[in-house]
C-alpha cells in the first residue's frame, strides 16, 4: 500500500510507525482531556481518530503537532522523542478545520509560506507550489485571495499548503466539517485518492463515522479521554468492543442484561426486562462469561416476518410495528416488543413488505448475530 | 405596517427634533467657520467675504512652529504607543497568567481618567521624583509631553487592536508555526499582517486625540515646548481673532479627514473579512 511512501522517506531508526503515542495524557487544570492514550500508527495508513466532541480527539492530534504537549507519557514521530520539540520542528504538517489561511497573502503564497522558511530556491519553490496546487487541482486560482474562494476551494489549498512541505504525517482536523454534504462527498473521494497516491501517513480527526469507516486503514474510537478501540473499520462494526463503539458507529440496538449461563460459543442471557436471549460471546480481548452485560445487535441483522419463526435456532420475539421511517434505499421500523423494549429493524425499500402499523410482527436473529459487550475492559 | 412605510422617513416631531438636536451640536462650528471668512476683524457683524484670516495664519511663524511642536509630539507618541499598544494587546489575548484580569483593566484605565487627573499626576510625578532623581536630566521638554501623550495613545492603540484580535482565527498563529514558522516569525509573517488595518486605525484614532489635547501638553510642557492647541487658547485670552477662527476650522477638518480614514480602513478590513464564505 505504501511503497512510494517508503521510498519518499529518510528512514530512521525504523519501528515500522510514524506516530507513537506511549500513556500519554493530558490535563488541563486537573481536568483530564486525555487519560492514557498507547497508540501506533504504522507509515502509511490513513488512521481515524473518532469520537464525539469533547471525547480528546482534537487534543490527541494537536499533542502530535505539537501545538499542545503532553502532561504525562511518551509522543514519538518517526521513532524521535517528540515531547518538547516545538510544531516548527516537526515533519508534520496540519489542515485545520478552519483552514487557516493567510488572508494577506495569494493562494500561491500561502502554498509557498513553509518553503520559504525553509529558504529554499526560488526556482524550487515555484515548481514545487505548482506541483502542490495541480494535485488538488487549484492551478487556476494560485493569484486569487483566499477571500475569493469558495469553502471547498480554500480546504483544497489548506491540502496543497500542508503537502507542498511533503509531511511524514499529515493531520487533519475535522478537515471536511465546514463543508456541505455533496461537496464533503467529493472531498472524501479526493483525499482517499491523494493518499493513495502520495502514500504519505494521514492522521484524520472527525465526528463522523461514515467518513472514517469509508476512508480510513484503522479507526481509534475515542471516549471521555481514552481510547476504546483501535481496529479496522469492518472489525469496528462487526465486532465492537464495547457498548459505546457498537452504539457510536451505525445504529444499534442495546440490552441491558445479565448472563446467566454459558457454553464455549454461547452465552445466555436475560434482559433487564426479561428477554432470554442466546449470544455469541465477543471472541476477543477479555468477553465476560459471567455478571452483567450489554447485547448489541445491528438492525440489518434482524429478520422481520408476521409469522411466527419456526426456527428454534433464533432468537425470536413478538412485537407490534409502532413506526416506519422512510430512508430512501432502505426502510427503519421501529418495533415494540411485548417487554417493553423498541428495537429499530432495517428493511430493504420494498412498500408492499411492510405490515399496516400496530400490527402483530416478529423479529427474529441467529445468535451469532449479536455480541455480548461490557464497558469495563480493565 | 409595510416595510416601504416604514422606510420612508416620517416628517413629523422627531424629524424637528432631530434638526433641533444636530443644530445644538454643529451650529457653533457653523458659526465659527462662517467668521473665518468675515472681512472683519472683530465677530460682531458680516462684513464681506475674504480669505485673508487663513493667508495670516499660514504665514504666522508662531503658529506654524506649534504646528511643528504638535506634530512632532503626535507622531513620536504614536510610534512609540502603536509598538507597546500592539504588543500589550497581543500578550493580553495571547497568555494566561496570574493578575490578567487586574492587568487588562489598568491597561485600560487612561481611556476613563479625567485628562487632568493624567496632566497633574504627570506633573507632579516629573516634578518631584523624576527631575530631581535624574539629576536635572529629565526637564519639562517635548519629550516630557510625548511621554504623557505615549500613556494615554496605548490604550487607545491596544483597545482598538484587541478588539481586532479577538476576531482573528486562533489557527493562523499555529498554522504558521506548523509550516516551519518560529513564534516571532509567525508574529511578524501572519499576525502582523492580520493586524495592520486594526494597528493604522488605532494610530489614527490616537494621532487625532494627541494633536487635540491641551490639558496634559501644557502641564507637561517646558517653556520652550509650544502646542497648537497651547497656542490658540493663550491667544484668546486676548479675545477671538478671525485667524484662530480659520485655525479652528483647518483643525476641524483635519481632525475628521483623520478619524474618517481611520474608520474607513477599518470597515474595508472588516467586509473583506465578512466577504469570505
Amino acid at each position: 500500500m505504501s511503497q512510494t511512501a517508503m521510498q519518499n522517506r529518510r528512514t530512521t531508526a525504523d519501528t515500522g510507525f510514524d506516530v507513537e503515542l506511549r500513556e500519554v495524557f493530558k490535563f488541563y487544570g486537573s481536568e483530564p482531556a486525555v487519560r492514557g492514550i498507547d497508540l501506533n500508527i504504522r507509515k502509511g495508513e490513513f488512521f481515524s481518530i473518532l469520537g464525539p466532541s469533547g471525547c480528546g480527539k482534537t487534543t490527541t492530534l494537536r499533542m502530535i503537532a505539537g501545538f499542545e504537549s503532553p502532561s504525562a507519557g511518551d509522543l514519538l514521530i518517526q521513532g524521535v522523542g517528540m515531547n518538547q520539540t516545538p510544531p516548527y520542528r516537526r515533519p508534520v504538517n496540519t489542515v485545520f478545520q478552519s483552514y487557516a489561511l493567510f488572508n494577506h497573502l495569494t493562494v500561491a503564497e500561502n502554498v509557498a509560506f513553509g518553503l520559504r522558511l525553509k529558504k529554499r530556491s526560488r526556482r524550487e519553490i515555484e515548481e514545487r507550489v505548482a506541483e502542490s496546487l495541480k494535485l488538488v487541482k487549484m492551478e487556476k486560482f494560485s493569484n486569487r485571495l483566499p477571500a475569493q474562494l469558495s469553502g471547498g476551494q480554500q480546504q483544497r489549498v489548506a491540502l496543497a499548503r500542508a503537502l507542498v512541505n511533503r509531511p511524514a504525517v499529515l493531520l487533519l482536523d475535522e478537515p471536511l466539517g465546514a463543508l456541505d454534504l455533496k461537496l464533503r462527498k467529493e472531498m472524501q473521494v479526493e483525499l482517499a485518492s491523494l493518499h493513495r497516491e502520495l502514500g504519505l501517513t494521514f492522521v484524520m480527526v472527525t465526528h463522523d463515522q461514515e467518513e472514517a469507516l469509508s476512508l480510513s486503514d484503522r479507526i481509534g474510537v475515542m471516549n471521555q479521554g481514552k481510547l476504546e478501540q483501535v481496529d479496522t473499520p469492518d472489525c469496528i462494526y462487526e465486532q465492537p468492543l464495547t457498548p459505546f463503539v457498537a452504539d457510536f458507529i451505525g445504529d444499534t440496538n442495546l440490552f441491558n442484561g445479565k448472563i446467566e449461563g454459558y457454553h464455549p460459543n454461547m452465552l445466555w442471557v436475560t434482559t433487564d426486562r426479561g428477554l432470554k436471549m442466546a449470544v455469541r460471546p465477543c471472541d476477543r480481548g477479555n468477553a465476560p462469561t459471567s455478571g452483567r452485560v450489554t447485547v448489541c445487535v445491528r438492525p440489518e441483522k434482524i429478520g422481520f416476518s408476521e409469522t411466527q419463526p419456526t426456527n428454534s435456532q433464533v432468537n425470536w420475539y413478538e412485537g407490534r410495528l409502532r413506526n416506519v421511517m422512510y430512508l430512501g434505499t432502505h426502510v427503519h421500523c421501529q418495533v415494540q416488543l411485548q417487554s417493553g423494549d423498541y428495537m429499530t429493524v432495517r428493511l430493504p425499500n420494498n412498500p408492499a413488505g411492510i405490515p399496516a402499523m400496530d400490527s402483530l410482527v416478529y423479529v427474529y436473529w441467529p445468535y451469532q448475530d449479536c455480541l455480548a459487550l461490557t464497558s469495563d475492559l480493565a | 405596517m409595510t416595510p416601504s412605510k416604514s422606510s420612508k422617513f416620517p416628517f413629523t416631531w422627531q424629524a424637528g427634533f432631530t434638526a433641533l438636536m444636530f443644530g445644538f451640536m454643529y451650529l457653533p462650528i457653523v458659526v465659527l467657520a462662517v467668521f473665518s471668512f468675515n472681512e472683519s476683524p472683530y465677530s460682531a457683524g458680516w462684513k464681506g467675504f475674504t480669505w485673508k484670516w487663513y493667508e495670516k495664519f499660514f504665514s504666522d511663524s508662531r503658529i506654524l512652529s506649534a504646528l511643528a511642536d504638535s506634530l512632532t509630539i503626535a507622531f513620536l507618541a504614536v510610534a512609540i504607543a502603536a509598538v507597546i499598544g500592539t504588543l500589550m494587546a497581543v500578550g493580553l489575548s495571547r497568555y494566561r497568567f496570574p493578575g490578567k484580569s487586574l492587568y487588562q483593566g489598568v491597561a485600560f484605565l487612561p481611556l476613563i481618567i479625567p485628562d487632568i487627573s493624567i496632566a497633574v499626576a504627570t506633573l507632579v510625578f516629573l516634578a518631584s521624583i523624576a527631575i530631581p532623581l535624574s539629576g536635572g536630566l529629565i526637564q519639562l521638554s517635548l519629550g516630557t509631553v510625548v511621554a504623557a501623550h505615549v500613556v494615554f495613545c496605548i490604550s487607545y492603540i491596544a483597545l482598538v487592536v484587541s478588539t481586532r484580535l479577538g476576531n482573528i482565527n486562533p489557527n493562523l498563529e499555529e498554522a504558521a508555526l506548523d509550516l516551519g514558522a518560529t513564534p516571532v516569525q509567525a508574529f511578524v509573517k501572519v499576525l502582523l499582517p492580520e493586524l495592520a488595518p486594526a494597528i493604522i486605525s488605532g494610530c489614527l484614532l490616537a494621532f487625532v486625540l494627541s494633536m487635540d489635547d491641551f490639558l496634559i501638553s501644557s502641564f507637561t510642557a517646558g517653556g520652550g515646548t509650544n502646542t497648537l492647541p497651547m497656542e490658540i487658547f493663550s491667544r484668546i485670552r486676548t479675545g477671538v481673532k478671525p485667524d484662530i477662527n480659520a485655525l479652528s476650522v483647518v483643525l476641524i477638518l483635519a481632525s475628521g479627514l483623520i478619524f474618517g480614514a481611520a474608520e474607513y480602513i477599518r470597515y474595508r478590513s472588516e467586509q473583506k473579512r465578512m466577504s469570505k464564505p
